[in-house]
C-alpha cells in the first residue's frame, strides 16, 4: 500500500499542474499580447515574452480612445447600483418569507422558487417589449429594473433566516425598535455572510453581463465594458487591433480579480449554499 | 400592556407583504407575466413598427420545422450540448476528486482553477479568438511542433469554429461545477474510503465505486445546470461570429437565432418567441430524461 501511495502522489500532482497550465495558458497569452506591439502580434511570434514590452495598448485605451474610460465607469455604476438594490430587496423578501407571517406567504414563496427554473431565453422577447413600452430603452433602468431581485438569492436569504435563532430580533423588538429598525439594524447585519456571498455573485453577474446591455444600450457612450470590448472587434472593418483588445480584456479582469482575492472565502461558500441546501 | 395581539399580528402581516412586494412586482412582471406574454406572442405575427399583432395560429411553430436555419441552429445546439455537458461534468468531477486528495498546495491550485469562471464571456471570447487567430499562438505552436503544416484560420473555418467555442465553454464552466463537486465530496465520510482501502481497492476503484455513486445527487444538479446553460449559449457564439452565426452558420445556436429573429428587421418576433418556447420545452424534456437516467443508472 505504501508503494501505491508513492506512485499516486506524483500522478495527482501531475494532473493538478497540467490542469493549472491549461487554465493559465489563455490568460498568460492575453497578458503577453497586451504588452506586445501590434507588429509583433501580427508577425506571429512564438515567444510569450514580448520582444519590446510596451504600454502602448494601455495608453491608447486610456488617452486616445473616445469611450474606454466611460465604459469602465458605466460598468462600475451598473454593478454598484444593481448590487445594492438586489441585496436590499432580496434580503427583505427572504426575511419576510421566513420571519413574518401573512396570508399566502407559502404560495408566494413557492412561486418565486419555481421561477428559478425558467430559461432566460423565454423571457427575452417579452421583457424587451415591456421595457420598450416603459420607455427605458437605451437607459440603465432597462438593465436594472428586470434584474432588481434574484429568486436564487431570495431563497438563500430565506434559508439563512429559517436556520437562524430569532432571539436577538425579539430582544430588539422588546427594546422598542420598530419593524424597520429591527430589520435594518439587527437582521441585516446578522446576515453578513450570505449578504457578502450574494453581493459578490451579483456584482460578478452584472460586470460580466453581455446580452442585456447589448440589447438595450444603443449609444456607444452608454455601453458597458463587455459590450464595449465586443464593439472594438468590429471597429476597424475586420482588422482587429489585438494589442488593444487584449489590454481591454485584461483590464476588465482586474476589478474582479481584486474582489476575488479579498473576498475569496465567500466565492467558495456561495456555491455550497446554492448547490446543497 | 403594549400592543394588543390582534393588532400586532396585523402589523406583522402588513410588514411582511410590504417587504416581499418589490420581489413580487419584479418577478410578477418580468417572469410570470412575461412567460404568458411569450406564449401569446408565439401565436402571433408582430409588426415591430406599428406594434400590431395578428393571430396566426401555430404557423410560427410549423415554420421552425421547415426553416433551414432553425434546423441548423437546433442541430448545432444539440451537438454543442451533447459534447460539452458530458466533458464538463466528467472533468469537474475528476478535478474535484484530485483537489480533495488533501495534497499540499491544493488551495493555491483551487484559486487558479477558479479564474475562468470570473472572466466575462466577452473577455474570454476575445482571448480565445486571439489564441486561435491566423497568426495566434495556437497556430504558431502547431506549426513549430509540426502538428500542422500550414496555419488554419480557426475563426473562419466552418469545420472547426464550433469546436473552438466548445473548448472555450468547457474551459470556462468546469471550475464552477468543480467547486460544487468539491463541496459534495467534503460530505462523504472518510471512513468509507478507509474501509475500501483496507479491502484493497485502488484509487481508480475507489473513485468509481465510492466517489461517483456517492455524488449522484450532485451530478444530477451539475447535469441540469450544464444542460440549461449550454442549451441557451449565446454570448460566446454572438461575439465569436459578430452576431452572424458564421462561418456558414456553423456557430449559429438557437439562442443566437432567436435574438436575430426577434430584434432584426424582418418582423419575425412571433417566430422567435415560438422558437424560445420550443427551446424551453426541449430543455425541460432533456433535463427530465437526464435526471431519470442518472437516477436509475446503477454504478455499484
Amino acid at each position: 500500500m505504501e508503494k501505491k501511495n508513492k506512485l499516486l502522489k506524483p500522478l495527482l500532482y501531475g494532473i493538478l499542474i497540467t490542469y493549472a497550465a491549461f487554465t493559465l495558458f489563455p490568460f498568460l497569452w492575453a497578458v503577453s499580447g497586451s504588452f506586445k506591439t501590434y507588429q509583433e502580434i501580427t508577425s506571429g511570434s512564438m515567444s510569450i515574452l514580448p520582444k519590446e514590452p510596451t504600454l502602448n495598448a494601455f495608453t491608447k485605451l486610456f488617452t486616445m480612445d473616445e469611450y474606454f474610460i466611460r465604459w469602465v465607469f458605466n460598468s462600475f455604476l451598473i454593478c454598484t447600483v444593481g448590487t445594492v438594490i438586489n441585496v436590499i430587496l432580496n434580503s427583505m423578501a427572504g426575511y419576510s418569507l421566513s420571519r413574518l407571517h401573512f396570508r399566502g406567504r407559502n404560495l408566494v414563496f413557492y412561486i418565486i422558487l419555481a421561477t428559478i427554473m425558467v430559461p432566460g431565453q423565454v423571457l427575452l422577447i417579452p421583457n424587451y417589449l415591456i421595457v420598450k413600452n416603459l420607455g427605458m430603452i437605451n437607459s440603465y433602468a432597462a438593465i436594472l429594473f428586470p434584474t432588481a431581485v434574484n429568486a436564487t438569492y431570495i431563497f438563500m436569504m430565506r434559508q439563512f433566516y429559517m436556520n437562524f435563532p430569532k432571539d436577538v430580533e425579539e430582544a430588539a423588538a422588546i427594546d422598542g425598535l420598530g419593524p424597520l429598525g429591527t430589520f435594518f439594524r439587527i437582521a441585516m447585519p446578522l446576515a453578513k455572510a450570505p449578504i457578502a456571498t450574494q453581493s459578490v455573485f451579483i456584482f460578478l453577474g452584472y460586470w460580466n453581463a453581455f446580452l442585456q446591455p447589448k440589447l438595450y444600450l444603443q449609444t456607444p457612450s452608454k455601453y458597458t465594458l463587455t459590450v464595449g470590448i465586443q464593439s472594438m472587434m468590429s471597429r476597424y472593418s475586420g482588422i482587429t487591433q489585438w494589442d488593444e483588445v487584449m489590454a481591454a480584456s485584461v483590464i476588465s479582469l482586474v476589478p474582479i480579480l481584486i474582489i476575488y482575492i479579498v473576498l475569496n472565502k465567500y466565492f467558495m461558500q456561495s456555491v455550497r449554499m446554492d448547490g446543497e441546501k | 400592556m403594549g400592543v394588543p395581539v390582534v393588532k400586532r399580528k396585523q402589523r406583522e402581516a402588513m410588514q411582511g407583504a410590504f417587504f416581499v412586494l418589490p420581489a413580487v412586482v419584479v418577478i410578477g412582471i418580468f417572469v410570470i407575466l412575461s412567460i404568458l406574454f411569450a406564449i401569446y406572442i408565439s401565436f402571433h405575427r408582430v409588426n415591430l413598427f406599428t406594434g400590431d399583432m395578428s393571430f396566426v395560429g401555430i404557423d410560427n411553430y410549423k415554420r421552425i420545422l421547415s426553416d433551414t436555419s432553425s434546423l441548423r441552429a437546433f442541430r448545432n445546439t444539440i451537438l454543442f450540448v451533447s459534447i460539452v455537458v458530458p466533458i464538463q461534468t466528467f472533468l469537474a468531477l475528476v478535478m474535484a476528486s484530485v483537489l480533495n486528495a488533501k495534497l499540499h498546495g491544493r488551495l493555491q491550485f483551487r484559486i487558479v482553477y477558479f479564474l475562468p469562471t470570473l472572466t466575462s464571456s466577452a473577455a474570454l471570447t476575445m482571448i480565445f479568438m486571439f489564441l486561435f487567430s491566423l497568426n495566434g499562438p495556437i497556430n504558431q505552436i502547431a506549426l513549430a511542433t509540426g502538428a500542422l503544416s500550414e496555419p488554419i484560420n480557426f475563426l473562419n473555418n466552418a469545420k472547426v469554429a464550433l469546436q473552438v467555442i466548445m473548448a472555450m465553454n468547457i474551459w470556462s464552466t468546469v471550475p464552477f461545477f468543480m467547486t460544487i463537486y468539491l463541496a459534495g465530496l467534503q460530505d462523504i465520510p472518510y471512513s468509507i474510503y478507509e474501509a475500501a482501502e483496507v479491502d484493497g481497492a485502488n484509487a481508480v476503484q475507489r473513485f468509481f465505486h465510492i466517489t461517483v455513486p456517492q455524488l449522484k445527487p450532485i451530478t444530477t444538479f451539475v447535469l441540469l445546470m450544464g444542460i440549461v446553460g449550454t442549451f441557451q449559449m449565446f454570448d460566446q457564439a454572438y461575439i465569436f461570429s459578430n452576431g452572424s452565426g458564421g462561418p456558414e452558420n456553423s456557430t449559429l445556436t438557437v439562442a443566437l437565432l432567436i435574438y436575430r429573429n426577434a430584434f432584426g428587421q424582418n418582423n419575425t418576433m412571433g417566430y422567435a418567441a415560438a422558437m424560445s418556447i420550443s427551446l424551453a420545452l426541449l430543455i425541460f424534456i432533456i433535463s427530465f430524461i437526464a435526471q431519470k437516467i442518472n437516477k436509475s443508472e446503477n454504478l455499484y
